[in-house]
């Protein structure tokens, strides 16, 4: 490593451990930020000499990396950004940490993932599903499948591991149709993991034709473009590799989604050459994520928190959420996106029958949302109000971003 | 027209669609539905003919090139504009909202409109993302509209339109005005689910549709609590 890199690797670790003993966060972003002001090319030169993957994708990214990053493991020590600082000054932080590794696994926010394909030289990319997040801040689901496309066809020795069962993923990794003989298309390895939210993707990519669905395939009514085979999929409770193996997947995350995230890591994870009967062992070391999924007891009360941040993932952790009184919060500050309308595009029916309360800067949004759906519920100004609103036993809570943060905190950091 | 149910017919949701767009149909029917009217919703996506005899059409937002592609096939269908001749209610939203006008501009490129509307729209200087509020033509005789926008555009009416509301915060056409109508026509940049913070809007809508001057009042307080936060925060981001 060049002499300007080493000292800003040194000083965004200094950084790092000043801003965590100062209370101002964990550090996973201002030590990288300070390392590459001193030095641009850092990220670059922490990620040579080591064996890259990267996840990204709307949903499951901060899930599937943890996963990957146990299954990893078998080989040896892995560097992760574990706190979900999923831009080049979180990934610049948690390389700098880590020191040096023989295994990178590392989330990556989807807007930057063209910029950290092009410094990490990564081997392996994950590319899990893109739907609407916050209108008001990204771009158009189609064109962030543009980005990806032209990204993933300037790395011709990348492989490719995608989801077979969204249509912009499988058109961002497919070559173009009119491709020039000089452009190897990527390597991809397909894997299912089913898809509940259908919305964004009604509309060819490539043709602008109708895509149509029956069971569990989809084709364009247009052009060629249809579900690829996939390699890696979902079968009970376990995970069917390239082989036909069936290996059962034992985790401590609940829901069919994290099953899916977990056949997506055994695919990562088999690039680096781990067996899948080794690396499924591995998983069920984890137990939850920056919060999400984490159970803690208050006053009789086993509070389990769910993070939902898009239309998607709502409909996922109403799967994952027990038959139990649901604490909803909503927020609409600057990370959460300040347009509540997507709420609109959630079916709360799945809670009718259950204990509703409700919270949040924005619950009234969230209260006209589940009177036209028909779901009962009850307004609460406090964390502490839900937990006494509700009988002792368990508490789902289901909070998008700030929200989700805001419980936590009041939970006392949770991890 | 209004005969044994009412219906409402969502437009080209395929194209035509974005945040919480699906809601003004939810709502409309779910209000309808209190009231004791059948309602049936079709979701007409825009590879099939668009029927003319439905009571209330719903045309909602997108992106520029859904957008462009929306208003060459409801133009080469024609369902629109008989079911406009025939008196049926329209409702536009953002992108919608600005096909049922001469032409509109989408990707830098100038596109015919529906011409259901005197109103043409190009670019703004800006993107208006944000709290929108307004005063309501009296004519209608509505409480102030409550919104959140997020589009590109501008729009210019022409005398055949009158303005919906005289903005009292945010940017709607031009920072004066916004949205517009004429007749049961009318349009708002007041983006996705624009009827649930303005249940009186919706049940003009319904009022036209069904052809009645009243309809039985609704428990809206929480309609009414969202209503006062956000004229409260819309106030607070204009001082
Ligand atoms: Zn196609």
């Amino acid at each position: 490593m060049p002499l300007r890199a080493k000292v800003a690797s040194s000083v965004s670790r200094t950084a790092a451990a000043l801003s965590r003993a100062a209370g101002r966060g964990d550090g996973s972003v201002i030590g990288g930020w300070i390392g590459l002001k001193i030095d641009p090319e850092l990220l670059a030169h922490l990620a040579a000499g080591r064996a890259i993957a990267l996840i990204s994708g709307t949903n499951g990214k901060t899930t599937t990396t943890r996963l990957a990053t146990a299954a990893v493991g078998v080989l040896g020590k892995v560097a992760t950004n574990s706190f979900g600082a999923n831009m080049p000054t979180g990934h610049t932080s948690a390389l700098a940490k880590a020191g040096s590794t023989p295994y990178a696994v590392l989330e990556v926010d989807e807007h930057y993932l063209a910029q950290v394909l092009d410094a990490t030289d990564a081997h392996v990319v994950a590319l899990l599903n893109l739907s609407r997040d916050q209108l008001d801040r990204a771009r158009e689901v189609a064109m962030m499948a543009q980005l990806w496309r032209a990204a993933l066809i300037r790395h011709p020795e990348l492989r490719v591991i995608a989801n077979a069962d969204d249509p912009m993923v499988v058109w961002a990794a497919s070559p173009p149709t009119n491709h020039d003989q000089r452009i190897t298309p990527p390597q991809v390895v397909w894997f299912s993991a089913g898809q509940r939210w259908h919305d964004d993707s009604w509309v060819c990519p490539e043709c602008g034709s109708t895509i149509a669905r029956q069971d569990n395939q989809w084709w364009c009514t247009g052009c060629p473009l249809r579900r690829p085979q996939p390699q890696w999929s979902v079968e009970d409770d376990g995970v069917i590799d390239p082989t036909g193996a069936w290996h059962k997947v034992q985790l401590q995350l609940p829901g069919t989604v994290n099953l899916g995230n977990a056949a997506t890591a055994l695919a990562v994870a088999a690039e680096f050459g781990v067996r899948p009967v080794d690396a499924v062992l591995q998983l069920g070391s984890v137990t939850s994520i920056a919060g999400r999924y984490a159970q803690v007891e208050r006053d009789g009360r086993l509070i389990r928190l769910l993070l939902a941040k898009n239309p998607a993932s709502w409909l996922e952790a109403f799967d994952m959420a027990d038959e139990a009184p649901t604490l909803l919060s909503i927020n609409a500050r600057d990370p959460d996106g300040l347009d509540t309308s997507w709420l609109f595009d959630v079916d709360f029916s799945p809670l009718r029958g259950r204990q509703v309360l409700i919270t949040g800067d924005r619950a009234f949004d969230l209260a006209v949302r589940l009177d036209v759906n028909n779901v009962p519920f009850q307004h609460v100004r406090t964390f502490t109000e839900a937990i006494q609103s509700v009988p002792p036993g368990r508490l789902e809570v289901i909070a998008n971003y700030t929200a989700f943060q805001d419980i936590r905190a009041e939970l006392d950091r949770v991890l | 027209m209004f005969s044994d149910s009412l219906r409402i017919v969502w437009v080209y949701p395929d194209l035509l669609s974005t945040y919480g767009d699906r809601g003004n149909a939810l709502i409309l029917a779910s209000r309808a539905q209190r009231r004791g009217y059948p309602v049936e919703v079709l979701e007409v996506r825009s590879d099939q003919p668009l029927p003319a005899t439905a009571d209330l059409y719903l045309v909602g937002g997108g992106e520029d090139g859904p957008q462009a592609l929306g208003a060459q096939r409801l133009i080469a269908d024609g369902g629109l504009h008989r079911a406009v001749a025939r008196g049926s209610v329209v409702f536009g939203v953002c992108a919608g909202y600005q096909l049922l006008g001469t032409s509109f501009f989408a990707k830098g490129t100038k596109y015919a409109g529906l011409e259901l509307l005197d109103l043409s729209s190009d670019r703004g200087p800006t993107r208006a993302i944000g709290e929108l509020a307004g005063n309501i033509d009296p004519r209608l005789g509505l409480p102030p509209l409550s919104g959140f926008e997020n589009h590109g555009g501008r729009t210019h009416l022409g005398p055949g339109v009158s303005p919906l509301a005289q903005v009292t915060a945010g940017i709607g056409n031009d920072t004066r005005t916004e949205g517009a109508w004429r007749g049961k026509l009318l349009g708002t940049y007041s983006h996705g689910p624009a009827l649930a913070r303005n249940p009186a809007l919706a049940d003009l809508l319904l009022r036209w549709a069904v052809g009645v001057n009243q309809l039985p009042p609704l428990d809206d307080t929480w309609s009414d609590l969202l209503r006062a936060e956000r004229h409260a925060a819309a106030a607070a981001a204009r001082s």
